[in-house]
């Protein structure tokens, strides 16, 4: 019913981009949105959209993994499509509707958009699915410790992240039982009309809610137990080091870059 | 025949990494009246099997008959009746409570057969009285003030208001601690004398299944690999340890009397019929001697 969510989509492979430092990945995913903007030509969206393939073979994933991530964005990207075509004004006329235009430019940009978020959220997906969530987390945390001097609480961040994440498929799996459970007693979750729907979500939500505070419950004092006590003075059983091949994929996003810039793609 | 299962075979997230076989050609009969204990292993496939007899769970092949109706065939099902006659206890049910009262939760499942409140009532007294809840004493009780006993039972007299005709119980005792279990199985057993309800009972437990049940089915990996009565059951003691679950230990120890020489039935699951046997023994041994 609700195995579908994809959130925390780690897709384990043994590749290149598995391996990578977190922290790096990170970094070079941010320069490489930034370079995406900087784009202004079809030959530089073809280059850039090679590379991005070449990525995605680099990670030994499913093509599919990655289209099925555009798949709740779609309307964003036919809608934002759809404005510029119509209201952005400039170029030739291509089609007149009475008072309605599309023209040439509006179309350019249309598409330039589009193939951008298409690029945006596919190099984002291939960060969440190469990328353990503990990883990702660790690797936010390290970037964001600078930011502990001016009070930013890095650790806990870090800390309430991989809890809620690993807290999903277990309230997945639990509201699947309760709501198995309750149709059992005959309840029934898409009859009637929406306040009836509202109230019929009561027998699923108040057991739902009472596990997940006693789960917290229980793991703040399992916590307790083995005495944590915040980031403070915390060591690691993974520190994560930058090894060659980080800076090999260093080297080679940096030449990307260079690339478009210099010659105006 | 009230409950048939044919040839159901289970997948889990077919086609995906995560691809699972749960059940695997799975036959089983349920007779009117029946109580039968459902034993396996975690993961033997128990809490599967139970959930296609009312459409929680839809087979990846086979069906089941209920009254010789199929239920996954061509024609449609109420599900809303079919779950009303067959009751389901999931595992650690009081984790579905969520009424304000006693009351408000175990009348959820009547009010949703659309009875009238005159009704709802009766109902909702009647399946606290089955589970030896004094109804006046526990009716405006909050259900997360009861104890973890108590508010199992709540939860079952949930299902039982709905008055099913067949109840099928996932692993009732677990997490109870021994007096509890002991009050639980008595009323399971009492229950079912009075009513004359056909209980399915699941369980990884061989001691308390052996005392109730009139037919025993044994689960391991996805199969039925055992069926039959207690007696036919246990008499494949090998292969019971071999998956793992083991006999009863006074059966273990009558049959270790048994091989020792001793004559002794070895068909017996409770320690009273133990004792009545061996005192026996000892008697005929003290009458051969005088």
């Amino acid at each position: 019913m609700m195995k579908d969510i994809t959130m925390g989509q780690y897709y384990p492979e043994k590749s290149i981009l598995h391996d990578l430092d977190p922290r790096m990945k990170i970094v070079l995913l941010f320069f490489y949105m930034i370079l995406i903007f900087f784009v202004k030509t079809f030959y530089g969206f073809l280059f850039i959209a090679i590379i991005t393939y070449l990525m995605i073979k680099g990670s030994h994933l499913p093509v599919r993994l990655f289209l099925k991530s555009l798949r709740p964005v779609l309307v964003i990207i036919s809608f934002t499509l759809f404005l510029h075509a119509f209201f952005t004004k400039g170029g030739e006329v291509l089609l007149a509707l009475g008072p309605v235009t599309v023209e040439s430019a509006g179309l350019v940009t249309g598409l330039f958009m589009t193939l951008r978020l298409m690029i945006l959220v596919i190099t984002t997906s291939l960060l969440t699915l190469t990328t353990s969530p503990i990883a990702l987390t660790d690797g936010i945390e390290y970037l964001l410790s600078p930011l502990k001097k001016v009070g930013v609480p890095a650790h806990e961040l870090a800390m309430m992240m991989t809890i809620s994440l690993r807290f999903i498929p277990i309230l997945i799996l639990e509201s699947d039982k309760i709501m198995k459970a309750q149709l059992a007693r005959g309840a029934d979750f898409n009859r009637g009309n929406v306040v009836e729907r509202a109230r019929n979500m009561v027998p699923l939500i108040v057991p739902l809610f009472v596990s997940a505070f006693r789960r917290a419950d229980e793991l703040a004092t399992a916590m307790e137990a083995r005495g944590y006590r915040g980031g403070e003075g915390r060591t690691r059983l993974n520190i994560l080091r930058l090894s060659p091949r980080d800076f090999h994929a260093l080297t080679f996003v940096a030449l990307v870059f260079v690339l478009v810039l210099a010659t105006g793609l | 025949m009230l409950l048939q299962v044919k040839n159901l075979t289970h997948i889990y997230m077919p086609g995906s990494p995560y691809e699972h076989r749960a059940l695997y050609n799975v036959n089983l009969e349920v007779h009117q009246g029946d109580f039968l204990g459902l034993i396996g292993r975690t993961g033997s496939g128990k809490t599967t099997l139970v959930q296609h007899l009312n459409g929680l769970l839809k087979p990846t092949q086979g069906t089941v008959l209920f009254k010789d109706r199929d239920l996954y065939g061509e024609q449609k099902v109420d599900w809303r009746e079919i779950r009303q006659k067959i009751g389901l206890v999931f595992q650690y049910p009081e984790e579905q409570l969520f009424g304000e009262t006693v009351f408000e939760d175990v009348a959820f499942g009547p009010r949703k057969l659309g009875l009238g409140e005159e009704m709802v009532q009766l109902r909702v007294k009647k399946a606290l009285e089955m589970v030896n809840l004094d109804y006046n004493n526990f009716k405006g009780r909050s259900p997360f003030n009861l104890s973890r006993g108590e508010m199992r039972r709540v939860a079952m007299a949930g299902v039982l208001s709905m008055e099913p005709e067949i109840l099928v119980m996932d692993e009732p005792s677990s997490g109870l601690d021994p007096r509890g279990r002991k009050m639980l199985l008595e009323q399971v057993k009492q229950f079912h004398r009075q009513s004359g309800i056909t209980v399915i009972f699941v369980s990884h437990n061989m001691e308390e299944v052996a005392l109730l049940a009139n037919r025993l089915a044994v689960m391991e990996g996805g199969q039925i690999v055992l069926e039959g009565s207690p007696r036919e059951v246990f008499t494949e003691a090998e292969k019971l340890i071999s998956i793992g679950l083991g006999i009863p230990q006074v059966t273990r120890l009558m049959l270790e009397l048994k091989n020792k020489g001793k004559q002794v039935k070895a068909d017996i699951f409770s320690v009273e019929e133990a004792r009545r046997e061996i005192i026996k023994l000892f008697e005929e041994k003290q009458g051969d001697r005088s």
